[in-house]
């Protein structure tokens, strides 16, 4: 040894005494350790640059505990180098105290530690001394260094002997091996670290050379990262607030160091602006967060009652959302303009109210019916006008009318279809069974929860899906009598067509009985008779579920099943119901328009003898003013139907506060003071409290949003009541759910259900626009009110657009465009193109299972091997063992607590051995006796900071860091 | 609110924002929820450890059967008593949080799991958390036949080195794949 190494050494025990005192404060990871040893090693080779680089691990330690102003300083003052050094290790000796007291510590380096002190003890020689303190310099200064894992960097942990006896090969050899297995960090750390030794040297980062300049820039956007990742760490919090920390005045420090001139200025404006950035994001995050409505309400709803519940008010307000926008285009782009552009209320005959009419049109029932003036408004059809433009703007009121319908479909289809393929996305990636159990298991806690008796259902239902399952892996199920079940199950079907059938008939029958009525003139009837057809849908669908749900007890299903089932009956009523109700409202429509192409002969009759009359009396005078209100009109279907739905919807929205009013709150306010003096127990017995029926409540909701469709063209403001109604029902259901509901006894996972909703809903909308658009394609438009007065087809408006409104060669573009030797073509293309990006996917998805499947015997091999190998290994620490050290077992007897550091000797040894003879040496005769003993402690062991044989896994390097990170916070206790 | 912000610090608080994967409103909401846990004389101590019974009372975490467990994991008192300070409560809401990522929440499912703390699911754990999973009382609990089948099942899919145990990588492994672990991994307060 030369004398260099000779005064460093010295140096260096000072230090490793000193941190022998911290032991427990010492916070290492193995492998840098380790690393730090070939590094060493590698110093000695290279004599020449050895200051140089231990400066700059020095150095780099430094600027980790944020203190190399000191260093500098001390380096500035340009000393013996002897003294220097000592006066750095100083430094350092004091940093560490400083900068390990908060960081997490990690009994494993204290382990290895306390067992070179073994040695220590064991082998009294100066130059082990000085080498196991050199060592824990080292260690010290690389802590924290490096999170990467690699396998290699394991070798010849702790074994001095070895090293010093191979010194000359070995060290070329551990150079090789530094380079070879070095990842991509480690490299870039030893640049970093010599050219921030560089920069010592020229202290100015002004002289700094590109390379150093991009090298440091690395580093310090290396520490970003880290600052951006440190989130992702399952650190104590301590420890993350120190990292953080030093990081942050790393980056500081050099950040302003880096670019030169002007491109100093631009990066340190681009540095101040990214930050700025980041603030404003994190804080436009915040407002966001804020922004959500009823993020609270449902986020308590949620831990009380899981997150079942809380995915139907999520929907919910999904829902809401929707209408908003639906709302804003109607309301923005019909209603406004037609009641402030518009001609005002009263000078044409559409919008006013009949002379007939005129007396009742205030009464509160008929407005309540939507009659009277509320018929006469901008909230119906009828009431706008076929003017081509408004107002000072001239704004195309029917091309908005029509668009605005076109829009409101496009807009909800696209909206449905979004969320649905983003649904499957994130759903998709669980596709597989082959975790059935492991999910169930690990998986099935809804921690959510909080409600003492959802956690009671909940254990419940886990209870009795372990056991079907464990039933289905048995497969010993029995059908006791399968005849008598499918007997049972065909009834319940017939029985549930014959209600259905029943429900049909009676809605069309009511609805032609109605319109009786309203030709009789609806003051001569009562209440019910005016509204029975609402009534008496609302009747249906709130008495029709619970018959079914009868039913269904016939059937014998499994529960999920039988949800199931009960959802697509309860599917397949509303879905008759609404549809029998549009029969009979076409019935009507047809009527409507037979009735008009009376009043229309009528109108020319009685025009004819107007003019007459005028032209007899005085053929000069001023033609006759006649009062809109005395004008003869048509029966005008389109309001008819807008006002249908419209009191659909209302008496709907009705029947389901009061339902919440009545068999939830008053049921629970009965359950709640009856049961202090009634006989059997209420609260636990018969009626008990109502529970919050998700999937039903979903349902509604999406039949009313498929009425809002269906009717939203016809009535404007029908996105606007809707708005109201589903303000409303958050509020009133979240307070029901909250005051009296209990949770369901038979909780079901929301994930899976999401997109079963998603796609009842697309059904819906599919269903509910296919009438509307019939009915605008095909049935001629009123004669004399709407935007579409006066033309063939509503959509004619669009033909009248372009050519009046665009130059003529649009339009003719248009008009070649739409003829079927295009069209078809056009059509077949589309086909194709689906076609075609339908077979990709699924080759995308069949490779993407053979990847999955790679990826998954990869694993196995991957992990039987390094069994093997551990294994291996265990049988060569034994070896070792007996080999080396007669004396250490003698040590280990007197040691006071013999188990752990045992092990972890063990284990360091058999790493060690493990590697090395992975690489060079035939594993030695294995010892059987042994073999035992030595194994156990394995996998036990990990916890204490050694890493199991999985640790060793290539395929899952972030795993293994994560669990070291894990153990030193463990410890930390 | 403009107490308790005030009391946290803006220095503090922003540097929970860049720590945790929760808001600043969250933040808040929790600092204010831990202190109504302290007593009054504790209020004026910085960093009180507040017991783990104290905790437990907390309506989010009562009926949560493994509320012992989440504690102790997220416990940095050197007396293993499962008490928290204010950051070890926020690391709990973190991990916990509606936007924290897979991994961190798989990893801290281990640990909860991990019954003994060896780091890896034997039986014994296994066995612990199906009682866990099932409750307390006795008709839901499974019979000693049904346990030894279901452990066996779920060793048998996850345990792919075929040790005996799960590890972490394996655990990780399975839950990646499941599609609702991250939505039911969730604490709100």
């Amino acid at each position: 040894m030369t004398r260099d190494s000779l005064i460093t050494s010295e140096n260096d025990v000072d230090i490793g005494l000193e941190f022998e005192g911290l032991e427990d404060e010492v916070d290492t990871f193995q492998e840098e350790h380790e690393r730090e040893r070939h590094r060493g090693k590698r110093r000695d080779g290279e004599r020449a640059k050895k200051k140089k680089r231990g400066n700059g691990e020095r150095r780099k330690r430094a600027s980790n505990a944020g203190q190399e102003e000191e260093k500098l300083q001390a380096r500035r003052e340009k000393k013996g180098r002897r003294k220097r050094s000592s006066s750095d290790q100083q430094a350092e000796g004091r940093e560490g105290d400083e900068a390990e007291q908060p960081t997490t510590k990690s009994s494993k380096a204290a382990k290895t530690r306390k067992n070179v002190k073994n040695e220590k003890t064991r082998k009294v020689e100066k130059e082990e001394k000085e080498d196991e303190a050199d060592d824990e310099e080292r260690n010290a200064k690389r802590k924290k260094k490096h999170g990467s894992n690699n396998k290699e960097e394991n070798v010849e942990d702790g074994n001095k002997h070895t090293v010093k006896e191979k010194a000359g090969e070995v060290k070329k050899k551990k150079h090789k091996k530094v380079v070879e297995t070095s990842s991509e960090k480690e490299t870039s750390e030893e640049e970093d670290s010599e050219e921030e030794d560089s920069e010592e040297k020229e202290v100015r980062p002004e002289t700094l050379t590109p390379e150093e300049l991009e090298t440091l820039k690395e580093a310090v956007d290396e520490r970003k990262k880290l600052i951006q990742g440190l989130r992702g760490k399952p650190w104590a919090m301590k420890k993350k607030l120190v990292t953080l920390r030093e990081s942050q005045e790393f980056v500081e420090k050099y950040e302003g160091a880096l670019g030169k001139g002007k491109g100093r200025k631009l990066y340190a404006y681009k540095v101040m602006m990214t930050k700025k950035w980041m603030k404003f994001k994190r804080d436009f995050e915040n407002f966001k967060t804020a922004c959500i409505p009823w993020e609270m309400k449902i986020k308590e709803i949620e831990s009380h009652f899981g997150s079942s519940v809380a995915s139907y008010f999520i929907f919910l307000r999904w829902m809401y959302g929707i209408n908003m926008i639906l709302f804003c285009l109607t309301f923005g782009l019909v209603m406004v303009p037609e009641a402030l552009m518009g001609r005002p209320y009263g000078t044409i005959p559409r919008k006013t109210v009949p002379r007939a009419e005129a007396p009742s049109a205030m009464d509160f029932a008929v407005l309540w019916d939507f009659g009277g003036y509320a018929q006469y408004s901008v909230l119906f059809y009828g009431y706008y006008n076929n003017q081509r433009a408004i107002g000072w703007l001239k704004f195309r009121m029917p091309l908005s009318y029509f668009l605005v319908g076109v829009g409101t479909v496009a807009y909800s289809y696209m909206v449905v279809i979004r969320t649905m393929a983003r649904n499957a996305n994130e759903s998709g990636v669980g596709d597989d069974n082959s975790f059935n159990f492991s999910w169930k298991m690990f998986t099935s806690w809804d921690y959510l929860i909080g409600n003492p008796e959802t956690a009671d259902n909940k254990f419940a239902s886990i209870t009795t899906i372990f056991k079907e399952a464990i039933l289905e892996e048995q497969e010993s199920r029995k059908d006791d009598n399968i005849h008598l079940t499918r007997f049972l199950r065909v009834l319940a079907n017939f029985l549930v067509l014959c209600c259905l059938a029943g429900s049909g008939y009676l809605i069309y029958f009511v609805v032609r009985r109605s319109q009786k009525f309203a030709l009789d003139g609806l003051e001569n009837h009562t209440w019910w008779e005016r509204n029975e057809v609402n009534m008496v849908m609302s009747l249906l669908g709130m008495f029709c579920p619970m018959l079914f749900d009868v039913i269904s007890a016939l059937e014998n299903y499994h529960p999920r099943v039988a949800l199931q089932w009960q959802l697509g009956r309860i599917f397949a009523l509303f879905l008759g119901n609404l549809y029998t109700f549009i029969i009979a409202l076409m019935d009507e429509i047809n009527l409507k328009r037979e009735e008009e192409k009376i009043v229309k002969f009528n109108i020319t009759t009685w025009e004819a003898s107007l003019y007459n009359i005028s032209a007899s009396e005085n053929s000069t005078a001023p033609p006759v003013t006649i009062q809109p209100a005395d004008v003869p009109r048509g029966p005008c279907w389109e309001t008819m139907v807008g006002q249908e739905f419209v009191r659909l919807m209302i008496s709907d929205t009705m029947t389901t506060y009061i339902t919440l009013l009545i068999g939830d709150f008053l049921r629970a306010v009965l359950v709640r003071f009856l049961n202090y003096c009634w006989c059997w127990d209420l609260e636990a017995g018969f009626p008990s409290y109502s529970e919050f029926d998700v999937s039903g409540n979903v349902l509604g909701l999406i039949f009313n949003q498929g009425m809002i469709w269906m009717g939203a063209f016809y009535a404007p403001c029908l996105p606007a009541l809707n708005l109201l109604r589903l303000h409303v029902s958050m509020y009133l259901q979240c307070w029901a759910v909250m005051c009296c509901n209990v949770p369901q006894e038979r909780v079901f996972k929301a994930s899976g259900s999401n997109n079963f909703y998603m796609a009842m809903l697309l059904v819906i909308l599919f269903l509910s626009t296919l009438p509307a658009i019939y009915t605008i394609v095909t049935i001629p438009p009123s004669f004399d009110c709407g935007p579409f007065s006066g033309k063939k087809h509503m959509f004619d408006v669009i033909q009248e657009t372009l050519e009046s409104d665009f130059p003529a060669w649009i339009s003719k573009v248009f008009s070649s465009a739409s003829n079927p030797g295009l069209v078809l073509p056009f059509i077949l293309l589309m086909v194709l193109a689906i076609y075609y990006l339908q077979s990709t996917s699924k080759s995308y998805k069949e490779a993407n299972v053979d990847l999955k499947k790679k990826l998954q015997t990869q694993n196995e091999e991957n992990k039987k091997k390094n069994k093997l190998a551990a294994l291996k290994a265990q049988m060569d620490l034994e070896e070792a063992r007996k080999a080396t050290s007669p004396s250490a077992e003698h040590q280990k007897n007197n040691n006071a607590s013999p188990d752990q550091e045992d092990e972890e000797e063990d284990r360091g040894r058999g790493q060690r051995m493990y590697h090395s003879q992975n690489g060079r040496s035939p594993p030695p005769p294995r010892h059987d006796g042994y073999l035992p003993a030595t194994r156990a402690p394995v996998p036990r062991n990990y916890h204490h900071g050694n890493q199991g044989s999985a640790g060793y896994l290539p395929g899952f390097p972030r795993e293994s860091e994560a669990r070291m990170h894990r153990v030193s916070s463990l410890q930390r206790h | 609110m403009g107490t308790t912000a005030s009391q946290l610090g803006k220095d503090m608080l922003s540097e929970y924002q860049e720590l945790t994967f929760l808001t600043k409103q969250e933040i808040l909401l929790a600092h204010k929820r831990f202190t109504e846990l302290l007593t009054k004389d504790e209020k004026d101590l910085p960093n009180t450890r507040v017991p783990m019974d104290r905790i437990l009372t907390l309506p989010e975490l009562k009926s949560n059967p493994f509320r012992k467990r989440i504690c102790d994991v997220f416990s940095t008192s050197e007396y293993k008593d499962g008490g928290l300070t204010f950051e070890d409560f926020l690391d709990l809401l973190s991990a916990f949080s509606d936007s924290a990522t897979l991994e961190i929440k798989s990893h801290y499912a281990f640990r909860i799991f991990d019954f003994d703390d060896d780091g890896t699911l034997d039986c014994g754990d296994l066995e612990k958390l199906v009682n866990c999973l099932t409750g307390e009382t006795d008709d839901t609990r499974l019979t000693p036949e049904e346990m030894r089948q279901l452990i066996n099942n779920i060793l048998e899919e996850s345990d792919i080195d075929k040790d005996g145990t799960v590890n972490l990588s394996e655990f990780q492994h399975v839950i990646s794949r499941s599609p609702d672990f991250v939505s039911s991994f969730k604490i709100v307060l």
